[in-house]
């Protein structure tokens, strides 16, 4: 067995480590620089459309929140090297994971909230939050 | 037909673990800290899920569109972006064991680091100058919880930096210091990644009510 395949370490790039490769610096600067650029692009438009009036209002917040997570996407790829490679599953499954539990804490806490403002109307001042301290 | 499906199915490799051992120690020790990045993320969600919940909770007091400086949310997001850009360069410098590169990427990382936590202080104390403390609304002590343990987590990760060099210049690119310092660029653009959920979330879509 002289080609054992191993995992790929979170924030590795792939490149093997403690090596003094001029090819490999070279690329792996140019993932960093496509990772900013992309990164620049993604945070001067979330910018851009926080302050334009041309458009939608009522649709902005959901645009900026999928900004974010392309970004997010963006940094997670391009920064912390988490690709779809199969020397990657285990961070992959890791992060897929995390973002399950994100998605309950966040989305859940959302909705069971707004329902419970939602259903407890009548005494108002007492249940809304928007009243209290 | 059978030759076609073949060429598209991996050949079944039963995994030999006497041959291969356990996984080289960078991997185990990256995929730990892995999971610790990814717990923290876990955590940073259900402060931004309390923030969400009591955005509007704002007792009379300031609300976030009056409050936040966009000028000074976009200067921090390019300090901390650029920060993690030049901590991804200095890993590489780390990798091919260039000290002056280490030192240099680290310098700026640090110096950008700790220019967005400046800005961040300056912020907090106009805020609290204002009259809007933590003890203010639902929706400010939701607020200081989220951005200040955000800023918490940035002051760590500077002297965490500045530990690492110390190591660096005392001990060399020993393997136990290297590890370390692969750790320390998996937390710092961690931190870049919650701070994008942060200008978007708080900031951008706090000042267009």
């Amino acid at each position: 067995m002289t080609d054992i395949r191993s995992d790929r370490a979170p924030g590795d790039g792939g490149l093997p480590a403690l090596t003094e490769r001029p090819t490999d610096v070279r690329s792996g600067l140019l993932v960093y620089s496509i990772g900013l650029g992309l990164a620049v692009i993604l945070t001067v438009t979330s910018f851009w459309a926080a302050n334009t009036s041309l458009l939608w209002p009522a649709g902005v917040p959901l645009g900026l929140a999928v900004l974010a997570i392309a970004q997010m996407g963006v940094h997670i790829v391009f920064f912390l090297h988490i690709t779809t490679g199969s020397d990657n599953t285990n961070n992959v499954l890791a992060l897929a994971f995390g973002m399950l539990i994100v998605t309950l804490v966040v989305a859940g806490s959302l909705w069971i909230m707004a329902n419970l403002n939602a259903n407890m109307m009548p005494p108002a001042d007492l249940i809304n939050l928007h009243m209290q301290h | 037909m059978s030759i076609a499906v073949e060429t598209f199915e991996e050949p079944y490799e039963p995994a030999l673990v006497a041959d291969a051992g356990p996984a080289p120690k960078q991997i185990v020790v990256a995929y730990g800290f892995w999971i610790f990045l990814l717990s923290d993320i876990v955590m940073f969600s259900a402060l931004f899920a309390s923030y969400a919940v009591l955005v509007n909770a704002t007792d009379g007091g300031p609300t976030g569109a009056q409050l936040f400086n966009q000028t000074r949310v976009a200067i921090e997001t390019a300090c901390l972006l650029l920060s993690s850009y030049a901590c991804g360069l200095m890993s590489l410098a780390i990798r091919s064991q260039h000290r002056l590169g280490t030192y240099v990427g680290a310098a700026i990382t640090f110096v950008l680091g700790a220019a967005f936590l400046e800005l961040e202080l300056q912020e907090f104390a106009s805020m609290a100058a204002a009259g809007a403390t933590p003890q203010r609304s639902a929706f400010l002590s939701a607020f200081f919880t989220l951005v200040g343990c955000h800023g918490l987590h940035v002051t760590i990760g500077l002297l965490w930096l500045v530990v690492m060099m110390a190591q660096v210049a005392a001990r060399g690119y020993r393997a136990t210091v290297v590890r370390r310092l692969f750790c320390f660029s998996m937390f710092w653009h961690t931190l870049d990644i919650i701070w994008v959920g942060i200008f978007s979330v708080v900031y951008l879509i706090g000042s267009l009510a």
